[in-house]
């Protein structure tokens, strides 16, 4: 549980490690699909008792960070498949890692292709453009879709630029400033999830993909 | 007649019979010749394996490339795709085929991916044998592979299945030299973090990378003994010239700085380059006199049963 001027939010992170590690990997996003699935379950139970508990605690997967590694080509057959199946299920948000592998325009060259790649296959990542609400989310909603995926380098160390203590990553050639918006876009994958679309993600997650899971399971069970 | 003249020159002092000529003799005889070498590389799309052989013969092997997509990754099986350039330098002639393994490691299911290669390198020996064994011997091509790079990815903590896998079933084949690839993307730290697990699982697997043979008396040893430390290499390759305190030099420049690839602080490219350019001349007797028997000796077996 954090807390941050007041306001506290249990926060869960799953990690999902051996993902794509193996030689055949073949179905490695079914323990994942799984997960996911449970949680709705789990949620559907609570909310189908006939004296239910006020709050219904909630451990449906918001928000799935997929890492594309910096490759600089294209998607790998493996992230066109797990995209594909999970984006119908959770709100996915892909980010390319490690980017500081990437020089400015073979990053704006990689995300035009990724970009492209999902289009032709009818991948729907988040913020999902069905699901925009007004014309003002739209326009805020296409204009964070222009830049996915976003280029993220992450640190934990802290080092000193310019007498300030800013995270980053030490090399022989210079430091890469985490949250400095000309060297990555963690600032804005940390506002789109945190500062700004928080609550959406929450709200698509019940609204949307919940509700499918409820009525196929509810269809299911209506059948003799 | 250079040589009937050296001879001449020294045919007066005592006991010098000449035949240390010899080697000059032979420098002769190879340069006329011409030298070849073929050098295989391996790994996973986007490692920069491309970039890097270009960076290393100062060629543009790869002039117009295309990538291709996912979907046609999806369908596609390595493809082996050789390409032979001659390059020149202060007269010295050099044939060299790299052989390149676009589709290594790109499916889901990466089960069958270097039974190609495996079937390639043999297919090399075959021919090799066929011709050895031949009436006229004069003019046998070599285009054994010499040489493997074998691409390991910076983005993981170490070797990957496929990469035990690989160098398990290639070390009897062919000399493996394992590179960590964008080694731009590592600080220091996690360089030789990463350098010694690679190590480490190597020598857990029993894996048998090609070993630096020791250095000669008038070699260098200490260069030669921190080579050997810094294997594998990590490497960075770069296609552009950028412009760093008034000299064009190749490198890749990023909003936090420049690195430069023949800079040894930045990365073990020169490392890389020298190793190869000095030991060509070893790795081809080793795939020779190790390799090459290894695989003659099988066949013959298998075909006298």
């Amino acid at each position: 549980v954090i807390e941050e001027k007041g306001v506290k939010m249990k926060l869960t992170v799953t990690d999902t490690p051996g993902f794509g590690d193996q030689i055949n990997n073949e179905n490695c996003w079914d323990p994942i699909i799984k997960y996911i699935n449970e949680q709705y379950e789990r949620y559907l139970r609570e909310e189908i008792l006939i004296t239910r508990k006020r709050k219904i605690p909630d451990t449906r997967v918001h928000g799935c960070v997929y890492f594309v590694p910096p490759t600089g080509h294209w998607l790998r057959p493996l992230d066109l498949e797990f995209m594909r199946r999970l984006s119908k299920i959770v709100n996915v948000v892909p980010v390319i890692a490690k980017a500081d592998t990437l020089t400015l325009e073979e990053r704006a060259e990689f995300k035009q292709r990724i970009q492209e790649d999902l289009k032709t296959h009818a991948i729907s990542v988040y913020p999902q453009e069905d699901f925009d609400q007004d014309p003002d989310d739209r326009a805020l909603n296409d204009r964070i879709r222009e830049k996915i995926p976003f280029a993220v380098v992450g640190a934990d160390q802290e080092h000193q630029v310019n007498g300030k203590r800013v995270l980053g990553r030490k090399t022989k050639w210079g430091i890469i400033e985490v949250e400095n918006p000309a060297h990555c876009e963690f600032p804005l994958l940390r506002d789109l999830l945190i500062r700004s679309h928080l609550q959406d993600l929450k709200d698509i997650t019940h609204n949307v993909h919940y509700e499918s899971y409820r009525v196929r399971r509810l269809n299911e069970s209506n059948r003799p | 007649y250079t040589q009937l003249l050296f001879f001449c020159q020294f045919s007066d002092s005592a006991g010098y019979v000449g035949f240390a000529n010899l080697p000059n003799q032979v420098h002769r005889k190879s340069v006329k010749k011409g030298f070849e070498f073929t050098l295989m590389v391996v790994g996973e799309s986007g490692l920069g394996k491309s970039t890097l052989i270009n960076s290393l013969f100062l060629t543009d092997l790869y002039p117009e490339r295309y990538i291709p997509g996912a979907a046609e990754k999806i369908e596609r099986t390595v493809q082996i795709e050789a390409s032979t350039v001659e390059i020149e330098e202060r007269g010295v002639k050099l044939r060299l085929t790299v052989v390149d393994t676009p589709g290594y490691g790109d499916a889901i299911n990466s089960q069958d991916c270097f039974r190609t290669i495996i079937q390639y390198i043999d297919n090399q020996f075959e021919r090799y044998l066929h011709d050895e064994s031949g009436l006229n011997r004069r003019h046998i091509i070599d285009n054994r592979v010499h040489c493997c790079f074998y691409f390991i990815s910076p983005f993981g903590h170490g070797l990957k299945p496929l990469d035990v896998e690989f160098m398990k079933a290639l070390h009897g084949k062919v000399n493996i030299v394992p590179v960590i690839a964008k080694a731009d993307t590592l600080t220091l730290k996690e360089r030789e973090r990463l350098k010694r697990r690679v190590l480490d699982e190597i020598s857990e697997h029993g894996i048998r990378i090609y070993q630096l043979p020791d250095a000669d008396s008038d070699e260098d040893e200490e260069f030669k003994e921190q080579t050997r430390a810094s294997i594998p290499f990590a490497v960075i390759g770069s296609n552009q010239l950028i412009e760093v305190k008034g000299k064009k030099i190749r490198g890749r420049l990023y909003p936090w700085g420049v690195v430069e690839v023949e800079n040894p602080e930045h990365n073990d490219f020169l490392k890389l380059r020298t190793m190869l350019v000095t030991h060509m001349q070893d790795l081809q007797e080793v795939t020779q006199d190790l390799h090459y028997e290894n695989f003659r000796s099988e066949r013959l077996k298998r075909t006298g049963k």
